[in-house]
C-alpha cells in the first residue's frame, strides 16, 4: 500500500506541475467539456474573465514585483516622499469600471438565455428525496427513483484490495440504478423540488445547477448536442448522505427515446399492483424486505440496529413492536424535527408491505401483518 | 506628536496594588491590554481546534472511499470547523488587535467601557464550551454546514441547539465589543487627531464596528427563527406549514456578506499600517482607502443574494446582484493599487511583518480575481458549492485575514511584549505558511472546475490526484503553526530588548510608548499636529 501511496503522489506532484499538460485531459483542469450552449456560453464566459484577471494580475504584480526587486533599502534605494496623485488615483477607479462593464454584458446576455425556460419539448419533474432523486416525465406519464448503483461494501471496504477495487471501478459514485434517459437536440425542462430538505440539481456539462426546495417549485432547461451519458451530483448539503446521491442522464437520438418510452410505459404496467390483490404474510414481507433496502436501511441499517442517536434502531423499538397504526403513521408522515421524513410517496402496497417487515425482522416477532387498505385508511 | 512621556508614572502605576494578581488578574480585568491578550490567547486556542477539525476533513479526503468517519460526523467537522474558525478564530483575533492597539494609536488611556470590556471578552469562553461540547451530546455537533441552512438545520439534534445558544452569545459579545470600539474612537481620541488623521486600522475597525452592530442582530433573529421552528411550532422556514426555507437564506446571507467584510476590513486596516513602516514611506491614497473601505461595507449590503443564485430568482434579481457585487471590485482594486503605490519608489525591507503583508497583497488579489469570476452569474451557477468556491474563500480568509493576522502579530510583538520576536522562526513561519497553503488551497481550483461538490465525504475517482495533494498540503500547513505559537512563546519569554520603535518607517502613536506600554497607556493625551 506505502509504494501505492507514494506513485499516487508522484502523480499528484507531476500533475500539479500545470506546465506539463500532456500529463492529463484539460478537463482536469478546467471545466467539463460543455454540451449544452448554455455549458458553452457559461465556458467561454470563464474563459474570457479568466484571461483579463491573469493580465490585470501580470500588470499590477509585475509592478509590484519590479518594486520588490529595485525599491529596496538593501540595494540603497532612497524613499521617495509621495503620497498622492488625484489623476492616477481617478484613473484606476474609472479603468476598472469599464473593464468590468465589458465582462457584465456577456453574462447578463447569457443569464437572459439560461432563464428562458419557454416552450419546452418536454418536461421532467426532478425531485430531490434523502437520499435519491425521483423523476416524473409529465407528459409521458412516466415515473421512477434514481438512486446510486456504486455497492455500500466497496466505498467502506478499507483492505488494500478495497483502494485496487475502487480504482478499477468504473464511474464510482457517479452511476445510478435508473438515469434519466432525454432525446437529443430536443428542449427539456426540468422542474425541481424537494420531499424533505433542499438538494440540487447538477450536471455540469450541461451548465444547469438548480436547488430543489421543499415546497416549492424551481425550473431550468437545457437541450444536448450529442448523445452520451452525462454525470453529476446532488450540490447542496442534504444530511449524511450528500454525497452519495449523483444524477445521471443519457442523451439518446429521438428514436431511441421513443423506444425507451415504451419500454418504460410497459414496465410500469407490469410493476403496478393489483388493487384487488389480497396479499399473504410472506409476499408483504418478501416485498417489504425491498421496499426497506432501497428506502430505509441506509439509516436505520440492514441489521434494524440504525446508528443511534441521530437514526435510532427499529429491532426492539416502541414503535415497530407497539401499535400498528403508530407505526404506519410515521412511516407515512415522517417525525418533524428529526431525520425521519415522511414516505407518502410510496404506494400503499409498499408502505403495508414494509411495515409488516418491520415487525417482523430481525427480533421484532409481532406476528402482524398489515394490509394495504390499513395504509390507505391512515393517509390524510 | 509627542514623546513617550509615561514610563516611571505607569510604574508607579503598577505599584498600587488595586489590580489584584494571578489568576483573579485576568478575570476582573478592566485593562485594554490584557483583555487584548485573553482574545489573542482565545483565538489562537480556537485556531488550533478548529486546525484539528481541519485535518479530520483533509485525512478523509486523501483517497477516495470511506476511511476514518462515517458521512455524518464528516459533516459535522465542516460545519464545525467553518464555525469555530470564523466565530472563534478570526473574529476575536481582529477584536484582540482592536482591544491593543485602538487606545494606544488614538492617545487614549484605555477603552470606553471598561468593565463591559471585560463582560465582552469572558462571553466567549462559555460560547465556546457549548460550540465544542455539542460534540458529545446525543445525534452530534451541528451538521448542516456553518450556514446552518433550514430546513436541513430543523432535523438535527441537541447539538443544533448548543451551537445556536454559542451564536448568540458569540453575536452578544461581539455587539458590546462594537459599541466600545465605535465609542472608543469617537469620544477618547488625541487632541487633535481628526478623523482623516486616524491611523487606517483605526479606520477600518470604526466601519467594521458598525458593520458589526448592523448585522449581528439580524444572525439573532434567523437563529432564533430556527430554535422556535425546531421546538415551538413556529413555521418560518417550514413549507409544510406556510412557511419559506429560502427566507433563511436570504436572512443569513443578509448577515453573511457583511460577515465577510467584517473579517477582511481590520485585516486591511493592518496591512495598511505594516506596508508603510517598512516601506519607510507614506501610505499612498490615506483619503482614497479611507472612501474605498466605507464603500466597500455600504456594497456588502446590497449583494447578499449572490450567495443564493441557484435557489432559482427571477433574471431580474440576478442581474441587480451580479452588477453589485461586480462594483466591489472598483473599491477593491483601489486599495490593492494603493499598496502597490505604496511600496513603489519606497526603501523597503522585509522582515516578517513584511512578507506577511506582501504575501497577503499577492495571495488575496487571487481570492479576489476568483471572486470576480464567482460574481458572474452563469459562472457562479456552475461552481457554486464546488471546490472552487472552498478555494476562493479560503483564499481571502486564510491566506487574507489569516495572513494579516500574521503580520500585525510580528508588527506588534515587540511592541506588546518588550522583547523582539525571533526573525528567523518568523521568516521560516512564512515560507512554509505560503508554500504549503498554495499546496493546500491552489489543487482545490481545479477540482471545483471539473466539477467535485463541496462537502462531501468520498469522491470519484477523477479528483483522487488533486485531494491527495491538496490533504499533504494541510498537513504542512497545520505543522508551520506550530512555529508561529513556537515563536510567540519564545517572544514572550524574553530575547532581545525591544525600543520603542523597533521600525524605522513606523509612525502612528503606539510607538511613542515604552515597550511592553505603560498600564494605562496615554495618562495625559498627547497632541498631534
Amino acid at each position: 500500500m506505502i509504494s501505492k501511496w507514494t506513485k499516487r503522489f508522484a502523480a499528484a506532484a507531476a500533475a500539479a506541475c500545470i506546465l506539463a499538460p500532456a500529463l492529463a485531459a484539460a478537463s482536469q483542469y478546467n471545466l467539463q467539456p460543455p454540451q449544452t450552449i448554455i455549458a458553452r456560453e457559461i465556458y467561454d464566459l470563464h474563459t474570457l474573465i479568466f484571461i483579463i484577471c491573469c493580465v490585470i494580475f501580470v500588470v499590477v504584480f509585475g509592478a509590484m514585483t519590479y518594486s520588490i526587486i529595485m525599491h529596496r533599502k538593501a540595494v540603497g534605494h532612497k524613499a521617495a516622499q509621495f503620497h498622492e496623485n488625484t489623476t492616477v488615483e481617478i484613473i484606476w477607479t474609472i479603468v476598472p469600471f469599464f473593464i468590468l462593464i465589458g465582462m457584465a454584458i456577456p453574462a447578463a446576455k447569457t443569464i437572459i438565455t439560461m432563464k428562458d425556460t419557454s416552450s419546452p419539448d418536454m418536461t421532467i419533474k426532478a425531485t430531490g428525496y434523502q437520499w435519491k432523486w425521483g423523476y416524473d416525465y409529465l407528459q409521458e406519464g412516466i415515473s421512477f427513483y434514481s438512486s446510486l448503483s456504486t455497492p455500500r461494501e466497496l466505498i467502506t471496504d478499507n483492505t488494500p484490495e478495497g483502494y485496487k477495487k475502487r480504482e478499477a471501478y468504473a464511474n464510482y459514485l457517479l452511476e445510478v440504478d435508473n438515469p434519466v434517459v432525454v432525446p437529443v437536440g430536443k428542449k427539456v425542462r426540468i422542474i425541481t423540488t424537494a420531499n424533505d430538505v433542499i438538494h440540487a440539481w447538477w450536471v455540469p456539462a450541461f451548465g444547469v445547477k438548480q436547488d430543489a426546495i421543499p415546497g416549492f417549485v424551481r425550473d431550468t432547461w437545457f437541450k444536448v448536442d450529442k448523445p452520451g451519458t452525462y454525470r453529476g451530483n446532488c450540490a447542496e448539503l442534504c444530511g449524511k448522505e450528500h454525497g452519495f446521491m449523483p444524477i445521471v442522464v443519457e442523451a439518446v437520438e429521438p428514436e431511441k427515446y421513443a423506444l425507451w418510452v415504451a419500454e418504460q410505459k410497459k414496465k410500469m404496467a407490469a410493476q403496478a399492483d393489483d388493487p384487488n390483490k389480497v396479499y399473504t404474510a410472506d409476499e408483504l414481507k418478501a416485498r417489504g424486505e425491498k421496499v426497506y433496502a432501497a428506502n430505509c436501511q441506509v439509516c436505520h441499517q440492514p441489521n434494524g440496529m440504525g446508528t443511534p442517536p441521530a437514526f435510532p434502531a427499529l429491532a426492539g423499538s416502541k414503535i415497530a413492536t407497539g401499535p400498528k397504526d403508530g407505526h404506519i403513521g410515521i412511516v407515512l408522515n415522517g417525525k418533524p424535527g428529526t431525520a425521519m421524513a415522511s414516505f407518502k410517496q410510496l404506494s400503499d402496497v409498499e408502505i403495508a408491505a414494509v411495515v409488516t417487515y418491520e415487525r417482523n425482522a430481525w427480533s421484532n416477532k409481532t406476528g402482524d401483518m398489515v394490509s394495504p387498505a390499513d395504509v390507505k385508511k391512515l393517509r390524510k | 506628536m509627542e514623546a513617550a512621556h509615561g514610563h516611571d508614572q505607569a510604574h508607579g502605576h503598577d505599584d498600587h496594588a488595586h489590580h489584584p494578581s494571578g489568576i483573579m488578574r485576568w478575570v476582573q480585568t478592566t485593562n485594554h491590554k490584557d483583555i487584548g491578550t485573553l482574545y489573542l490567547i482565545f483565538s489562537l486556542t480556537m485556531f488550533f481546534i478548529g486546525g484539528i477539525l481541519a485535518f479530520g476533513i483533509r485525512a478523509e479526503l486523501f483517497q477516495p472511499g470511506l476511511q476514518f468517519w462515517r458521512p455524518e460526523f464528516f459533516n459535522q467537522l465542516t460545519t464545525m470547523h467553518g464555525l469555530i474558525m470564523v466565530f472563534g478564530a478570526i473574529m476575536p483575533a481582529f477584536v484582540g488587535f482592536a482591544n491593543w492597539q485602538i487606545p494606544m494609536m488614538i492617545g487614549a488611556p484605555d477603552m470606553a467601557f471598561a468593565r463591559m470590556n471585560n463582560w465582552s471578552f469572558w462571553l466567549l469562553p462559555p460560547a465556546a464550551i457549548l460550540l465544542v461540547t455539542s460534540f458529545f451530546v446525543p445525534g452530534g455537533a451541528p451538521a448542516g454546514g456553518w450556514t446552518i441552512y433550514a430546513p436541513l438545520s430543523t432535523q438535527m439534534g441537541p447539538g443544533m441547539d448548543l451551537g445556536i445558544f454559542a451564536l448568540h452569545i458569540m453575536g452578544a459579545s461581539s455587539i458590546m465589543g462594537s459599541i466600545n470600539i465605535v465609542t472608543t474612537i469617537l469620544n477618547m481620541r488625541a487632541p487633535g487627531m481628526t478623523l482623516m488623521k486616524m491611523p487606517l486600522f483605526v479606520w477600518t475597525w470604526l466601519i467594521t464596528a458598525y458593520l458589526l452592530i448592523a448585522v449581528m442582530p439580524v444572525l439573532a433573529g434567523a437563529i432564533t427563527m430556527l430554535l422556535t421552528d425546531r421546538h415551538f411550532g413556529t413555521n418560518f422556514f417550514n413549507a409544510a406549514g406556510g412557511g419559506d426555507p429560502v427566507m433563511f437564506q436570504h436572512i443569513f446571507w443578509f448577515f453573511g456578506h457583511p460577515e465577510v467584510y467584517i473579517m477582511i476590513l481590520p485585516a486591511f486596516g493592518i496591512v495598511s499600517q505594516v506596508i508603510p513602516a517598512f516601506a519607510r514611506k507614506p501610505l499612498f491614497g490615506y483619503a482614497s482607502m479611507v472612501y474605498a473601505t466605507s464603500s466597500i461595507a455600504i456594497l456588502s449590503f446590497i449583494v447578499w443574494a449572490h450567495h443564493m443564485f441557484t435557489v432559482g430568482m427571477p433574471a431580474a434579481g440576478q442581474l441587480f446582484f451580479m452588477f453589485a457585487t461586480m462594483l466591489i471590485a472598483v473599491p477593491t482594486g483601489v486599495k490593492v493599487f494603493n499598496w502597490v503605490a505604496t511600496m513603489w519608489k519606497g526603501s523597503m525591507t522585509f522582515e516578517t511583518p513584511m512578507l506577511f503583508a506582501v504575501g497577503f497583497i499577492f495571495v488575496f488579489s487571487m481570492g479576489g480575481f476568483t471572486g470576480l469570476i464567482l460574481a458572474i452569474t452563469p459562472v457562479d451557477i456552475q461552481l457554486q458549492d464546488t471546490y472552487y468556491v472552498v478555494a476562493h474563500f479560503h483564499y481571502v480568509l486564510v491566506a487574507g485575514s489569516l495572513f494579516a493576522i500574521f503580520s500585525g502579530t510580528y508588527f506588534w510583538l515587540p511592541k506588546w511584549t518588550g522583547h523582539m520576536y525571533s526573525e528567523t522562526l518568523g521568516k521560516w513561519h512564512f515560507w512554509t505558511s505560503l508554500v504549503f497553503f498554495n499546496v493546500t488551497f491552489f489543487p482545490m481550483h481545479f477540482l471545483g472546475l471539473a466539477g467535485m461538490p463541496r462537502r462531501i465525504p468520498d469522491y470519484a475517482m477523477q479528483f483522487a490526484d488533486f485531494n491527495m495533494l491538496a490533504t499533504i498540503g494541510a498537513l504542512g500547513f497545520g505543522l508551520s503553526q506550530l512555529l508561529f505559537v513556537w515563536g510567540i512563546i519564545k517572544c514572550a519569554k524574553g530575547g532581545e530588548k525591544a525600543p520603542n520603535n523597533p521600525w524605522e518607517g513606523a509612525d502612528t502613536l503606539e510607538w511613542t510608548l515604552s515597550s511592553p506600554p505603560p498600564y494605562h497607556s496615554f495618562e495625559t493625551p498627547p497632541v498631534v499636529k
